[in-house]
């Protein structure tokens, strides 16, 4: 026994001279983990996720680093393979083996809560780049994110919707689980709009034909608008229906289908009048001239088409702007240690990124305001921003 | 009046889909008594391949009759590749042998593709063709149309050719079918060949309507198969009268129920309908002879 336990001690001294070794070599490094789901079925977010956060830090290095200082950074990432409990271990492994300052990832909002309580506990900043309201709200003294969320999105719309004087919607959602959230976020802040809910139709994710829920829409009294909430082939389906029953009421989709692929899926004709909760990213060459976010999100766009050859998106959009927090913090903190970082996150003031201006404080850690979606508008099949 | 006639026609369109889909389904189980679970994924790459050739520039006929030859060779290599080394294990390991290659397929297919949603343009344009104050698109008819020559043609070949009736023989019995001087090996080629074909040409038909991506296979599957077990497994007539009730059924719930009860409803009558005619509305009496 007592040989084992000073074998072991033997062991741990060993391990101890090798990792402060490490650590004198490495000395002008910053440990950026990330933990996002690149393979699996979330890789639709994970993938551009993990490329932007490469290029970029890549990018940061060549220019010279972080700070007066000009520490490099490295980036350790994992592929979570959209598992929730491999994000779990992976950020364990990050706080504890790899011991990142700081941890950017969660691309699904499963994977940030696995990841939370690791961080939580470890006093390590972290910033999801997942949807959910929940991640932010209650805050958690070390959870930031960079998304903005589907209640942000509703009242975007609902605005809009105020604005051309509709005051009653039926409100058509998928039954997955980014409709059904949506949904909900919706129903709760409608009254405060003055609108009310006049229908309330679902749809599955490979339905294929929606005449039968938008005919009951149409069918009800009083009703001034739609509003479709989903993800993938569902709305562009409800788009030709749409057009199919020639209903002329306005129509609104939410910002899951933000993208020129749902145009081509719904035919420009039939898409013609749709508007939308959208990001700047996606309509970058569209920005005014003096708009605030115009040199980011044309930066980053052109920087990721030409690194990647693929179109720019708004997921990747979420990682460069959680990395930029971090590379902000640490150049205002002039420090790279974690408590030092978490801090100066929190003071985060006026930072441009491709989803919106990010304004943090201790009781708001997504720090985003409406002002980050434009309502959009389908156009001839093109995106045109409404003022 | 109308809205009913919108909801009948709605379900009309889905019903030919799941229709088409569990037409698919019953060469093999006829050939082999396997529900080949990777049905789906011949739809799946009827529309993709289709997709593909055509944004690559063939005019659509032609990417059409690509997707179904391509297709068509899969369903074969399947069979050779996959089925025919397990010959003589039970149906129930050929059932996921079956679903192991359709998740194959689809990671083969998200490989070479991609994972984005995919469509090609209506044969007939997009502009909806009214009837009693309700509107269908020309597509719906195309697949409607489809999934009736496909059921002519399934029916004609297994009641007037002796091909037809080899494939219902090997079913019956193996050994007595070589015995009589079947080729059992072809019999299952050929109804490998076929169920993909047909499989490719549903995807081809219906892909306008419903959009297609490298995932959709799985959903196509169950629901045709859900079709092919309430009309009857195996027999095409069963397949047609189930994806037309089952779509029929599906839109009457969310048109005047809810349609958040849509496809409980479904199930709830299928399960019904399996309870007291365990074979299906037209499935045959199967007897055991001791």
């Amino acid at each position: 026994m007592t040989q084992n336990a000073s074998k072991k001690n033997v062991c741990k001294l060993a391990v101890a001279a090798v990792l402060t070794c490490m650590a004198a070599t490495a000395q002008a490094e910053i440990l950026i983990g990330s933990s996002v789901s690149s393979t699996g079925f979330a890789s639709f977010l994970g993938e551009p996720e993990e490329q932007t956060l490469k290029i970029l830090v890549d990018d940061i290095n060549a220019k010279g680093g972080v700070g007066v200082k000009g520490e490099k950074l490295r980036l350790i990432s994992y592929d979570d393979a959209s598992d929730a409990n491999k994000a779990r271990t992976f950020a364990t492994r990050l706080v504890e083996d790899d011991e990142v300052v700081a941890i950017i990832g969660g691309s699904t909002t499963g994977a940030t809560m696995a990841i939370m309580p690791v961080v939580e506990e470890a006093g390590i900043p972290f910033i999801s780049l997942a949807g959910a309201i929940e991640i932010t709200q209650p805050v958690r003294k070390h959870t930031f994110k960079t998304p903005h969320t589907d209640r942000m999105a509703c009242a975007k719309i609902f605005e809009d919707m105020k604005a051309r004087d509709l005051h009653s919607v039926g409100i058509l959602s998928g039954s997955d689980s980014f409709g059904s959230s949506m949904r909900k976020q919706c129903l709760d802040i409608v009254d405060e709009y003055e609108i009310t809910v006049a229908g309330d139709e679902i749809f599955g994710p490979t339905d294929a034909d929606m005449t039968p829920q938008l005919t009951n829409l149409k069918n009800k009294d009083g009703i001034q608008a739609i509003m479709v909430l989903g993800l993938g082939s569902g709305p562009a389906i409800v788009t030709r229906n749409y057009s199919q029953l020639a209903i002329d009421l306005p129509l609104y989709q939410s910002h899951g289908v933000a993208s020129d692929a749902f145009i081509e899926l719904a035919g420009a004709k039939e898409a013609e009048g749709i508007r939308l909760p959208g990001t700047p990213l996606l309509v970058a060459e569209l920005l005014a001239a003096d708009d605030p976010q115009r040199p980011a999100v044309q930066a980053y766009k052109e920087r990721y088409e030409s690194k990647t050859g693929k179109p720019v998106s708004t997921f990747g959009g979420y990682a460069h702007d959680a990395l930029y927090l971090i590379v902000d913090a640490i150049e205002r903190a002039g420090s790279s240690d974690p408590a030092a970082i978490r801090d100066a996150l929190e003071a985060t003031k006026g930072l441009v990124g491709t989803t919106g201006i990010y304004n943090m404080t201790p009781e708001d850690h997504l720090g985003l305001d409406l002002t980050a979606f434009r309502m959009l508008e389908i156009r001839d099949g093109k995106w045109k921003i409404i003022e | 009046m109308s809205e009913f006639m919108q909801f009948l026609l709605s379900g009309l369109t889905v019903g030919a889909v799941y229709a088409l889909v569990a037409l698919g389904f019953t060469i093999i189980y006829n050939a082999s008594d396997v529900a080949n679970f990777a049905q789906g994924e011949f739809v799946m790459l009827g529309g993709m391949i289709t997709a593909a050739a055509y944004t690559a520039g063939a005019p659509l006929p032609l990417a059409a009759g690509l997707a179904i030859v391509v297709t068509a060779a899969i369903g074969v290599l399947l069979n050779k590749l996959a089925i025919e080394p397990a010959r003589g294990a039970p149906v129930v390991s050929l059932i996921i042998i079956t679903i192991g290659a359709s998740i194959f397929v689809r990671g083969l297919v998200q490989l070479i593709f991609d994972k984005q949603l995919h469509r090609f343009p209506a044969f007939s344009g997009d502009d909806p063709i009214r009837l009693l104050g309700a509107t269908i698109l020309p597509q719906s008819l195309w697949v409607i149309a489809g999934a009736l020559v496909v059921f002519v043609g399934l029916w004609l070949f297994f009641t007037r050719t002796l091909t037809g009736r080899a494939v219902l023989a090997t079913a019956n019995n193996r050994i007595a079918a070589v015995l009589v001087g079947i080729n059992t090996k072809y019999v299952m080629t050929l109804s490998f060949a076929l169920s993909a074909a047909i499989g490719a040409l549903a995807g081809v038909l219906v892909t306008p309507i419903t959009l297609t991506s490298y995932d959709i296979g799985m959903t196509m599957a169950l629901k045709g198969f859900a079709a092919a077990m309430l009309g009857g497994m195996g027999n095409p007539k069963g397949a047609l009268v189930g994806g037309i009730v089952l779509g029929v059924l599906e839109a009457m719930t969310a048109g005047y129920i809810s349609s958040q009860y849509k496809d409980a409803a479904a199930f709830v009558v299928i399960l019904g309908v399996l309870f007291f005619m365990p074979q299906g509305l037209f499935g045959r009496k199967s007897m055991e002879r001791v």
